[in-house]
């Protein structure tokens, strides 16, 4: 293993740049440019429409290997990719594997170098810790696609949510996103943190103090309100993040029903939304938890769209990472 | 080789407030005295120091050598070269071995291996409880009369309150102090870097600062109303400074050390580094406000030690994603260079400097027989030259072990020559051994 070299340079985190990966690979949205933003949303528009065709598949990537390389479960993540994958016409394996090297018997390094030498074009990888995806890259020739790593960020995930909002708000310029829930643990919260204001949203996270990140104004530059009533009539869109169950042993808030009480969307907060105000939710979810079914099901809610969306973001992913270099 | 004379150097010695040209005599593996540079005659068995810093022989008293049972990663051969490259000449290892050094027959192997070895002193800090549990208590006699020189559960905090007690009130009986890894474990819950505005960018679970503080008083409270010397491990709060500071203005027998690493990084190394496993050590790299609050320890003598906490790791530890690799970084290599590079920044006097690698670490473990030239003492030597630039790169270094935070880095001096009670055990790139 390579050590680091010439560490003490980076001294505040307003120095961080482009931490994306992009155009070699995505391993995050933060500080993802806007032009490349808007083009992979625009490619991922395309896309849509090849997904509604009768035939839906793409010659593009024929010959191409695309590994998904899952060492988490996520069926519907894993689906996602793979289904993008074969319509843009790669040869797509799907490898799954434990995380913790004592299960498995071989360090992550060592499974990266493995997965280096089937040749692969491309591997999209869920890991339960965050920055796996930059730790592949270091040992991979090939481009990367985080599809989630820890609580760290999905960044595909904020791509198909700002489609979603895109399709229904347009321009997202000065555009308020409430994001509701666990955001101290979740991936999803942090891409979407990134990518909203690079498209020039405000960002209000809403939640218990006990799922708010550390000093998350200097870390992701973002506000924080635990009164969603009050909210609720200036959002644009509420995201609303799945509540695990884990988080319950760890207390982070008492019960199930208190959750909902406090920060559930229910029919009469969604009422409370501007009258093009809609609802997200990256699924899978916890109906009665954090949305009500009648939330979940109604007019409001995009829910089928953003699947339908994903699907299409990382048909366009893939095009744009393989399909511009040579074959 | 013995030596008799190291002559025409620049002789630092804080615990004499000595900084001046001379010529050091040694005889019989002690320290003779300090003689007006000339005095040594010119022969085989005298080392010409001049341009050189002449030292005491440094004390590391917080390293891993892995043995028993981790020879993969370092071993009392490569751990004791590693350690004279960097000028050191005593050694503390901690215990967290495995088997975990918990009884008098693994005292007694250590100390018997490394005096084979004679490259430099191996001390053993033996376990506080058995196996390291936290459960019940080690043989702290037995261990002491087999020489263990401290005691530390060293990797864990002593959770257990009422356990630590009794160690401290046992360990008093034996004279030996308590070395403490202070980290509340319900608050560290299971993080991997500091928690702060760093950690929730990276998407990182943290420990916060309060997991050391915590600990620090409560363990404070326990060592003052029970009796016994405390010593706090690898300090790396703001908080826990000033508690250190407090409790040794009341007078309480308490110390403390910090890691070179903790004194030059800062938790934005994580990010930096792409979250590469080198950044990754227990306790974590902090925000600057902590680094600065640690240098000021150093300064007004809250710290009175510099340890490396020298922890070699292999690929199958630390070639993994962030949350799951190994914490702990090497050091002794590099650890009194960059101490130096304090000076030059202004932070330290030289003479400080010396002193929290010699003097400073020899009170703590109350220990007179090294740290100082005084007549009498073992004939330990770092012979330092002040003005070789070097690029840290571990590929060439003695440890076993790569995961230094520091490779790449451009450093001003190096040791050139290393005595060890009156032999030559380490001489311009070449360890005797
Ligand atoms: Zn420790």
């Amino acid at each position: 293993m390579k050590p680091v070299a010439g560490l003490g340079q980076l001294k505040s985190l307003d120095d961080l740049t482009n931490r994306s990966g992009w155009p070699h690979s995505l391993f995050s949205t933060d500080g993802l440019p806007r032009a490349a933003a808007l083009d992979i949303i625009d490619t991922a528009r395309e896309m849509v429409g090849v997904g509604r065709r009768r035939v839906k598949k793409l010659p593009t990537l024929r010959g191409r290997t695309v590994i998904n390389a899952f060492f988490e479960n996520s069926t519907r993540t894993r689906v996602s990719f793979e289904l993008a994958g074969k319509r843009m016409g790669a040869d797509v394996i799907n490898f799954s594997a434990s995380a913790s090297s004592g299960a498995k018997g071989e360090t992550l390094g060592d499974t990266a170098r493995t997965l280096a030498a089937m040749n692969p074009d491309l591997i999209v990888i869920r890991h339960p810790d965050g920055g796996a995806p930059w730790f592949l890259r270091e040992r991979v020739g090939c481009a990367v696609i985080n599809a989630g790593d820890g609580i760290n960020e999905h960044p595909t995930q904020a791509l198909l949510d700002a489609l979603t909002l895109m399709e229904q708000l347009g321009d997202l310029e000065g555009r308020t996103v409430a994001i509701v829930g666990d955001v101290a643990h979740s991936r999803v919260a942090r891409s979407n943190i990134h990518l909203l204001h690079t498209l020039g949203a405000n960002v209000v996270c809403v939640s218990p103090s006990t799922m708010r990140p550390a000093q998350m104004d200097l870390a992701l530059k973002a506000q924080w309100t635990d009164d969603l009533d009050a909210l609720l009539p200036r959002c644009d869109a509420v995201m609303m993040l799945r509540i695990q169950r884990e988080r319950l042993r760890e207390s982070l808030f008492p019960h199930n029903r208190e959750f909902a009480i406090r920060f559930g969307l229910n029919p009469r907060r969604a009422d409370l939304l501007p009258s093009h105000g809609i609802i997200l939710h990256p699924g899978p979810m916890n109906r009665g938890v954090e949305i009500e079914p009648a939330v979940a099901d109604g007019d409001r809610a995009m829910i089928l769209s953003q699947v339908e969306n994903g699907v299409a973001v990382r048909m366009a992913l893939q095009l744009m990472l393989l399909g511009r270099s040579e074959s | 080789m013995m030596v008799r004379w190291i002559a025409g150097g620049r002789v630092i010695d804080p615990d004499q407030d000595v900084d001046r040209l001379a010529d050091l005599e040694l005889a019989d593996g002690k320290v003779v005295g300090l003689h007006p540079v000339g005095t040594a005659p010119s022969q085989e068995d005298t080392l010409d120091a001049s341009g050189r810093w002449v030292m005491p022989g440094m004390i590391d008293i917080h390293v891993h050598f892995r043995e028993p049972g981790q020879e993969y990663k370092e071993d009392l051969l490569t751990g004791a070269r590693a350690a004279v490259a960097g000028g050191v000449t005593t050694v503390v290892c901690m215990p967290n071995t495995m088997p975990a050094i918990d009884k008098r027959e693994v005292v007694g192997l250590l100390r018997r291996r490394a005096a084979q070895i004679g490259l430099c002193d191996v001390q053993v800090c033996g376990a506080i409880s058995r196996g390291l549990k936290g459960e019940e208590l080690a043989d702290l006699g037995e261990m002491a009369l087999a020489g263990a020189a401290c005691f530390s559960d060293d990797g864990h905090a002593v959770m257990n309150a009422g356990l630590l007690r009794r160690a401290f009130e046992y360990a008093s009986d034996l004279d030996l102090m308590l070395m403490l890894h202070e980290e509340e474990m319900d608050l560290s819950n299971g993080g991997s870097m500091h928690e702060g505005a760093v950690s929730s960018r990276a998407g990182l679970r943290g420990i916060p600062s309060a997991s050391e503080s915590a600990l620090i008083a409560r363990d404070l409270e326990i060592a003052h109303e029970f009796g016994g010397r405390m010593h706090v491990c690898h300090m790396s709060t703001k908080r826990g400074v000033e508690l250190v500071r407090a409790a040794k203005a009341r007078g309480w027998p308490i110390s403390a050390e910090v890691t070179p690493h903790h004194l030059f990084l800062t938790d934005l190394a994580v990010l930096e580094s792409h979250y590469h496993g080198h950044t990754k050590m227990n306790p974590p790299l902090r925000p600057w406000e902590h680094v600065e609050a640690l240098r000021e320890g150093l300064k007004d003598g809250t710290i009175e030690a510099i340890a490396t906490d020298h922890a070699p790791h292999g690929d199958v530890e630390k070639d993994e994603a962030f949350g799951c690799c190994a914490f702990g970084v090497t050091g002794l290599e590099t650890s009194f260079s960059l101490t130096r590079r304090l000076v030059d920044e202004g932070v330290i006097s030289l003479s400080r400097a010396v002193e929290l690698h010699t003097s400073g670490p020899a009170k703590v473990m109350n220990w007179n027989d090294r740290g100082t030239f005084r007549a009498g003492t073992r004939a330990d030597v770092c012979i330092f030259d002040p003005e070789r630039v070097w690029i840290v790169d571990p590929s060439v270094g003695f440890s076993k072990s790569v995961n230094t935070p520091f490779t790449g880095w451009e450093l001003k001096g190096q040791v050139s020559t290393t005595v060890f009670g009156g032999r030559v055990v380490y001489h311009e790139g070449k360890p005797a051994a």
